[in-house]
């Protein structure tokens, strides 16, 4: 039997726009979230093991590794959050004028920057005044 | 030549039909997880830096315990969902794609376990 030529799924032809980029985004944050959930637990069982354990995760986190990987789980927090709430509008049914569509996605990156900005940095005035 | 109508050929098959339930408790979950992770994220970056004795007091406090344990079972939940959908929509094998579900899945399972444990250990004052 021939093949029939079977239809393909949209991202396969459609031009790229960046919210196609902004859509994926939010994927691999998700899964890059999934991933930072386990340094919570970590970070957690490490309090509850005592002020030793509690020390080496401290210093686990602290290195210049993992200060990066906390700061790319923080943006993809942010990132996740906020494109989250335009999907939530989504599905009531808001915001699909392409315009509309347009000036949230940028609006949802431009306000999770600004968030992981502040809390960062919230993050290290408080590590230098906690210190 | 079948007697029966194509509606009925079709009703029992296919992937409509606890679809819904999981694409539901993924948006019910995301509105939780956006206050307590809100919540979270907050109280780190006012924590940043503090020793185990101000970050079990931290956790100590009914309401911190309450809200920390909701997080990491809800963030479990939602991540569990949420990746299903991942590998369900990038492996195309069904032995491989059922075997990292399950991975995932157990995985998941264990750190919510561990990590609800350890804050209730906190909270009741039996950790280390």
């Amino acid at each position: 039997m021939a093949q029939r030529e079977r239809p393909l799924s949209p991202f396969m032809h459609y031009r790229w726009q960046y919210t196609n980029t902004l859509s994926i985004l939010h994927r691999i944050t998700g899964v890059l979230l999934s991933a930072a959930f386990f340094l919570l637990v970590y970070w957690l069982a490490a309090a509850a093991a005592g002020p030793e354990h509690y020390a080496a995760a401290a210093a686990c986190l602290s290195s210049p590794v993992m200060q990066l990987v906390l700061a790319g789980a923080l943006f993809s927090f942010c990132y996740h959050l906020m494109m989250g709430i335009r999907h939530l509008a989504f599905d009531l049914g808001l915001g699909f004028e392409l315009k509309t569509a347009r000036w949230t996605g940028w609006a949802a990156a431009a306000v999770a920057l600004a968030l992981t900005c502040i809390a960062w940095v919230t993050l290290h005035s408080s590590l230098g005044g906690g210190a | 030549m079948s007697l029966r109508s194509p509606l009925g050929r079709a009703l029992g098959h296919g992937s409509a039909k606890s679809g819904s339930s999981h694409w539901y408790a993924q948006r019910v979950t995301a509105i939780a997880l956006l206050l307590l992770g809100l919540w979270f994220v907050a109280s780190l970056a006012c924590l940043g830096g503090a020793s185990h004795e101000q970050v079990t007091a931290w956790l100590r406090s009914p309401t911190n315990s309450a809200l920390a344990v909701l997080l990491v079972a809800v963030a479990a939940y939602h991540a569990s969902i949420g990746l299903q959908v991942v590998v369900e929509d990038y492996v195309a094998g069904k032995g491989a794609r059922t075997a990292i579900l399950i991975a995932v899945k157990f995985a998941l399972a264990v750190a919510a376990v561990v990590g609800v444990l350890a804050v209730l250990r906190i909270a009741f004052g039996v950790a280390a």
